[in-house]
């Protein structure tokens, strides 16, 4: 697998609705005064008739969705994950989440990966939010081909969708004709060793570390868990069962993200041990995205250090 | 069918206050005072003004109200049932499990609700996206949303406001329902907002105040909001909170809470005189 071509999940993002915005005319799209860093500039300049900058008003800006869907039209808003399902969360709720309108909501920016902004701007709530929201599908993508094709997607759910996106850039993974489905986890090969499950950013990373252990005559298979919710059960219990250990990956709090469904899904339906790695219960620091996902070990050499450390 | 004379939209007034009164009671749960406060203006714009059609309650070409004062959710199931889109036997259920009549009012749950409210701030942006929608469309709806004084205190109303001018959103009509009580007592001292007709002014709004229980007063306000053209309007109700039962009107107590049988059977007696009298 070459992992060397690069492309942030915010521009496959941007471009995509753009094309999409071409096919669906229902298709609205609204932003919070961030286009050019969350990309909807691009679907802007293309549809201005269809676009609507809400400027800096969050809580507004889902308010204003909400009241879009119910006209028919499918809004897309977008700003960063810390405002969207932040800020914003309980508008997400009360006005999107609760009547089961059909609103997506991208937010860009998610995660430590944010970078040199720092605590302020690395949301790694977002997922542990969204998920515990009835109605809402919860969706994390780890690169450029997966995300155009969750932007399509996820159009044709009728119902809130949490779409999370990231800032930095990343490798593109698959290639066109790999396919996806919602609600169901890819896998990456079919080592027994260990099940590395990761989602958005940590996906390449886990995917680099595979490679890494196979030199070592460790043969781990990954799961790429892009759906958070509804998550794949089966998957994951299918995992447990075929491995000698469960680690989970993520640029997420420990708390409440991918490690905690996961530990949900097993505890209940095949009882086995999780590693979680990803952010301890702790806030983000300003740096840069690589140096970060070191510093809170989830990169691919941390990734391959917990599965050395017992093997 | 629209009403056009006064007289009969009053008896309706009537009604639907004797409607509020019998599903808080029912409930023995819910905002009395609020709810008789925004009376008038709801029977006004569903007999009178709105364009709605009760045998075609999802027609995409209707007009629309947002509630964004949820809790007055007995004031528009009331005048939803006296309008046709349900039996008002079901106002008895209000509240209570297993009826769909929620404590908030919940669009996918009753025929007629535009929009799940409840949660304060929130019901005008999503009139905002309503009338924003109507307009891409060009589809001619009217947008209407009531927001209680009280409400105006959460800052997402500023945002919407803000927005719906931007936008120069003339098919969208506000009214504020100005009965200046809210739980913990008079606005002024509670939430200290003030200057009312400056702030809406300065937020690029067409302001019309009248009298909030004048029936003929609030069909000229709505004419009037029809014909502004290039900006939103935003009508300053003045109201009574609890008005039409008067050992509610201007108490804040009777925000949330129901009457016992005796002030029940007072209120109804009183709204049946009021018939009586006119």
């Amino acid at each position: 697998m070459n992992l060397d071509k690069k492309i942030a999940t915010r521009q496959s993002y941007g471009e995509e609705l753009a094309k999409l915005g071409e096919e669906n005319k229902d298709i609205v799209v609204l932003d919070a005064d961030l286009t050019t860093a969350t990309k909807t500039g691009i679907f802007a300049k293309k549809f201005p008739d269809r676009f609507i900058n809400v400027g800096i008003a969050e809580q507004n800006l889902m308010g204003i969705t909400a009241g879009l869907s119910t006209f028919g039209k499918i809004p897309y808003a977008s700003t960063f994950a810390v405002f969207a399902a932040g800020r914003a969360y309980e508008q997400i709720r009360n006005s999107v989440a609760y009547p089961k309108l059909n609103v997506k909501i991208c937010a860009t920016h998610a995660g430590i990966t944010v970078g040199e902004d720092g605590a302020t701007h690395q949301m790694i709530e977002d997922l542990s939010l969204m998920r515990t929201l009835p109605n809402m599908t919860v969706i994390s993508t780890s690169d450029d081909i997966q995300t155009k094709w969750a932007v399509r997607e996820i159009s044709k759910i009728d119902g809130p969708v949490y779409l999370r996106l990231c800032r930095m850039a990343t490798p593109v993974i698959y290639s066109g004709i790999d396919s996806f489905e919602i609600g169901k986890g890819v896998q990456i090969g079919d080592g027994t060793d260990a099940s590395i499950i990761a989602t958005g950013v940590t996906v390449s990373e886990a995917l680099k570390a595979q490679e890494i252990l196979k030199e070592n005559d460790i043969n781990v298979r990954i799961i790429d868990m892009h759906t958070i919710k509804p998550i794949d059960r089966d998957l994951i219990v299918k995992c447990a069962k075929e491995t000698k250990r469960i680690i989970t990956v993520e640029d997420h709090s420990i708390i409440g993200g991918l490690g905690s469904a996961v530990c949900e899904v097993l505890s209940e339906d095949y009882p086995t041990k999780v590693e979680r790695m990803g952010i301890p219960d702790c806030f983000g620091r300003s740096g840069k995205a690589e140096e970060l996902m070191v510093y809170y070990k989830i990169d691919s050499k941390a990734i391959v250090n917990k599965v050395m450390e017992k093997h | 069918m629209k009403i056009t004379n006064v007289e009969a939209l009053k008896k309706i007034a009537i009604d639907v206050r004797k409607d509020i009164i019998e599903a808080v009671y029912s409930a023995k749960s819910g905002h009395p005072g609020g709810a008789l406060s925004c009376a008038d203006i709801l029977t006004v714009l569903y007999f009178n003004q709105m364009n709605i059609d009760e045998n075609k309650p999802n027609d995409p070409n209707r007009d629309r109200l947002v509630l964004s004062k949820g809790h007055s959710a007995p004031a528009l199931y009331s005048v939803l049932a006296e309008k046709g889109y349900f039996d008002k036997e079901l106002l008895k259920t209000f509240r209570k499990i297993g009826s769909d009549l929620q404590g908030h009012p919940d669009m996918k749950k009753v025929l007629g609700v535009d929009m799940t409210t409840g949660s304060l701030g929130q019901g005008l942006s999503a009139a905002v996206g309503m009338a924003i929608a109507s307009k891409i469309d060009s589809a001619g709806c009217r947008v209407y949303c009531i927001v209680g004084d009280g409400e105006i205190e959460e800052g997402q109303i500023w945002e919407a406001l803000t927005a719906a001018s931007k936008n120069k959103l003339d098919n969208l009509c506000v009214i504020l329902d100005n009965n200046n009580l809210q739980i913990d007592g008079e606005i002024e001292k509670v939430g200290g907002m003030n200057n009312l007709t400056e702030k809406f002014i300065s937020f690029g709004f067409n302001v019309i105040t009248v009298d909030g229980h004048n029936l003929d007063n609030l069909i000229d306000a709505f004419t009037s909001a029809k014909q502004t053209k290039g900006k939103p309007t935003i009508i300053i109700a003045k109201t009574v909170k609890g008005k039409g039962v008067s050992f509610m009107e201007n108490q804040a107590g009777w925000h949330g809470k129901a009457p016992n049988e005796e002030e029940y059977n007072r209120a109804i007696e009183e709204l049946n005189s009021f018939i009586v009298k006119n």
